[in-house]
């Protein structure tokens, strides 16, 4: 709000806290540093030596334009870094490709770090972008979901020889929709954020070209994704015509003041839910998820689950728990019946299925729904649970696809839960990692899992939602039976005489540490969740 | 405040009936006798090469490659517009900031050249 005084543009360039939003810039650079390197293809060290000179310049000029001799600097080294990447690895694209997004994930948290450190919380960007708890926190769980699946893919597309080019770029674009959506302190800036991630994951999902399954469900999330944008856009529009502003601060305001009609607030409000539901895949808006998860290159689906709930519950988040909290007994019953809705049917469907993507599918609509009890607590408590909850989502997620993508490598199929029937007694370490990424899921005390659900049931039960975190325990249990049937199918059961043909299971190098890391994230914050549950109520911060 | 929304409520019945009327219309008073080739399209005077079996016939793709490529250099005129009428007032910032720009865009259409976008064949 304090921001709208400076950004009354007089003639004068527009103030832009470049710092701010930083972490995008360097997702966005990165990416397209990747894909002009892959599009250079043999005179790539020439594209890199050129890339350092404009680098070197544009550092340069921002040091003389700002005085501050701190970023450009850091873009004077990272352009170094990047040429001797470029000629280490010339005759390998797809490892720099992968080098490259590693180092930009990596890149983007350190300057979040320093972002959260350094600034206070305000909007940005003539109220545009808002750079406070909400936006950081999303960043990291973003940036740490792609690190993770750029780790655990590679081999993956390899082998199924749909590594090109253009994958890095499209991860990292997708990435920088996905913060900036965190960021949107702007109805129009949501949306924007919105179409950047959705287009780039749309193309993600049908990168095996000659796959039909993955092609059909590209052109169903294409469809259904680009019908919801526009349902959202209706919202947006319906917000903007009662209270003559998209900006968020100004609408929420606007919006509860008394006199508003009611008609028109109600609609505006279900549009943007719809829009919203459509993103983080709540009933009825999930029907989607399952086949677009399943036909989507596996690590692609990690990613995807992760990354875009965490993003989109981000702006769900700043956008009804934060701006149109004053509201919130008009969108709490819709959102009550939604989250209800969601729960039971992501865990009863999920018991039926047997393919496990699929079933990986249902329960993220599951767990969509137990993220909706602290979006609607609408508390600081409520914020930090969501929080909290998306990021250890996300890396248990990114995890168990991951492991299902090793699984793949071996059967070159969609794993099915016969498939790893005594997977256990073969592979014991990568199925016990396994087990921990699905105890996790289902909440069993002593993961991170558990810690998440319950800072989210307490946020709930503190907000009077009782009811509803009740329903949240059924669905918990009935989930945990298909969680648990698939350990159960790993470590009880009779190894199908096909498989013991294979080798055992054993990741190497960069599968193998993304696996050690996620597992180790998923124990340490089940034991000691300390340090993060207090960073992310210091993150409970919604700046508006 | 409802009532502002008024003229775009009577420009959308408009709109419907005057669709409805026209088609109703069409139906009734036109006479109706369809053959193949004036069923054919014909958007730009070019007459399908198999009239007859429209589903069963392919066309290239290249034609979409333009439609990006237009895109690109539409969507810079677009904003060079804004930019050009500014120019004094925006001065070294709106050059520098307009440089970025259309290097971005050069990073597309490179994207496409390299890609083969402009072969023909």
């Amino acid at each position: 709000m304090t921001v709208l005084a400076q950004t009354a543009v007089s003639g004068a360039h527009p103030e832009i806290a470049w710092a701010a939003i930083s972490p995008e810039l360097t997702l966005f650079g990165v990416a397209i540093l990747v894909l002009m390197l892959d599009t250079a293809g043999e005179q790539r060290p020439g594209a890199s030596l050129l890339v350092l000179g404009v680098t070197l310049v544009g550092a340069g000029l921002a040091g003389v334009a700002t005085g501050a001799w701190v970023l450009p600097a850091l873009a004077a080294l990272a352009g170094v870094a990047q040429l001797a990447l470029t000629a280490r690895w010339r005759r390998r694209p797809r490892l720099l490709g992968a080098v490259l997004a590693g180092a930009g994930f990596v890149a983007t948290i350190g300057l979040t770090a320093w972002q959260q450190a350094t600034a206070p919380a305000q909007t940005v960007v003539a109220g545009m972008v808002a750079a406070d708890g909400v936006a950081h926190f999303t960043r990291y769980t973003v940036a740490v979901a792609g690190l993770l699946t750029v780790g655990l893919g590679f081999g993956y597309l390899e082998e199924r020889r749909i590594h090109r080019g253009e994958y890095y770029p499209l991860l990292l674009l997708a990435a920088t929709g996905m913060t900036l959506l965190g960021a949107s302190a702007d109805l129009i800036m949501v949306f924007i954020a919105i179409e950047v991630l959705s287009l780039s994951l749309y193309i993600l999902t049908g990168f095996p070209k000659r796959d039909l399954t993955a092609q059909e469900s590209a052109l169903k999330y294409f469809l259904l994704g680009a019908f919801s944008s526009a349902l959202l856009l209706y919202g947006v529009a319906l917000v903007y015509g009662i209270t003559g502003s998209t900006n968020l601060a100004e609408a929420g305001a606007a919006m509860a003041v008394v006199g508003t009609p009611v008609g028109l607030s109600v609609a505006a409000l279900a549009l943007l839910i719809v829009g919203f539901g459509f993103k983080t895949a709540v009933v009825p808006f999930h029907m989607w998820t399952p086949d677009v998860y399943q036909g989507a290159p596996t690590p692609v689906t990690g990613f995807m689950s992760a990354a875009t709930k965490a993003a989109a519950f981000a702006a769900f988040l700043r956008v009804f728990s934060g701006a149109f909290g004053p509201l919130v007994l008009t969108w709490r019953p819709a959102l009550y019946t939604l989250a209800v809705a969601t729960m039971m049917v992501g865990a009863l469907l999920a018991v039926v299925q047997t393919d496990l993507k699929r079933m990986l599918g249902y329960s993220a609509i599951a767990h969509a729904g137990y993220v909706l009890i602290g979006l609607m607590s609408v508390s600081r408590d409520g914020v930090s649970a969501t929080l909290f909850y998306l990021l250890v989502y996300a890396i248990m997620s990114v995890g168990s696809f991951g492991v299902l993508t090793a699984l793949e490598r071996r059967t070159h199929k969609a794993v099915a839960l016969d498939d790893v029937r005594g997977f256990g007694r073969r592979s014991p370490l990568v199925a016990g990692i396994m087990a921990l990424f699905l105890f996790g899921l289902a909440g069993l005390p002593g993961t991170a899992g558990f810690m998440a659900k319950f800072a989210v049931f307490r946020a709930g039960v503190e907000a009077d939602l009782t009811w509803l975190v009740v329903v949240a325990v059924v669905s918990s249990v009935i989930a945990a039976f298909f969680y648990l049937r698939v350990v159960v199918a790993m470590f009880m059961d009779d190894e199908p005489p096909e498989a013991a043909a294979q080798p055992p299971l054993a990741p190497r190098g960069a599968v193998a540490a993304s696996l050690a890391a996620a597992s180790a994230a998923v124990i340490v914050l089940g034991v000691v969740p300390g340090a993060l549950v207090d960073l992310a109520s210091r993150a409970a911060t919604v700046a508006l | 405040m409802l009532a502002d929304y008024l003229p775009l409520f009577v420009l959308f019945v408009l709109a419907l009936a005057f669709v409805g009327l026209s088609l109703l219309v069409a139906s009734r008073l036109g006479p109706s006798a369809p053959n193949p080739t004036k069923n054919a399209a014909y958007e730009s005077g070019i007459i399908p090469e198999r009239v007859n079996d429209v589903r069963a016939s392919r066309f290239t793709v290249k034609f979409y490659l333009v439609a990006m490529l237009f895109i690109i250099f539409d969507v810079e005129a677009v904003f060079f517009h804004p930019w050009a009428v500014s120019l004094r007032s925006l001065g070294w910032y709106g050059l520098v900031v307009m440089a970025i720009f259309v290097a971005l865009l050069f990073e597309s259409y490179y994207y496409i050249l390299r890609r083969g976008g402009l072969d023909w064949d």
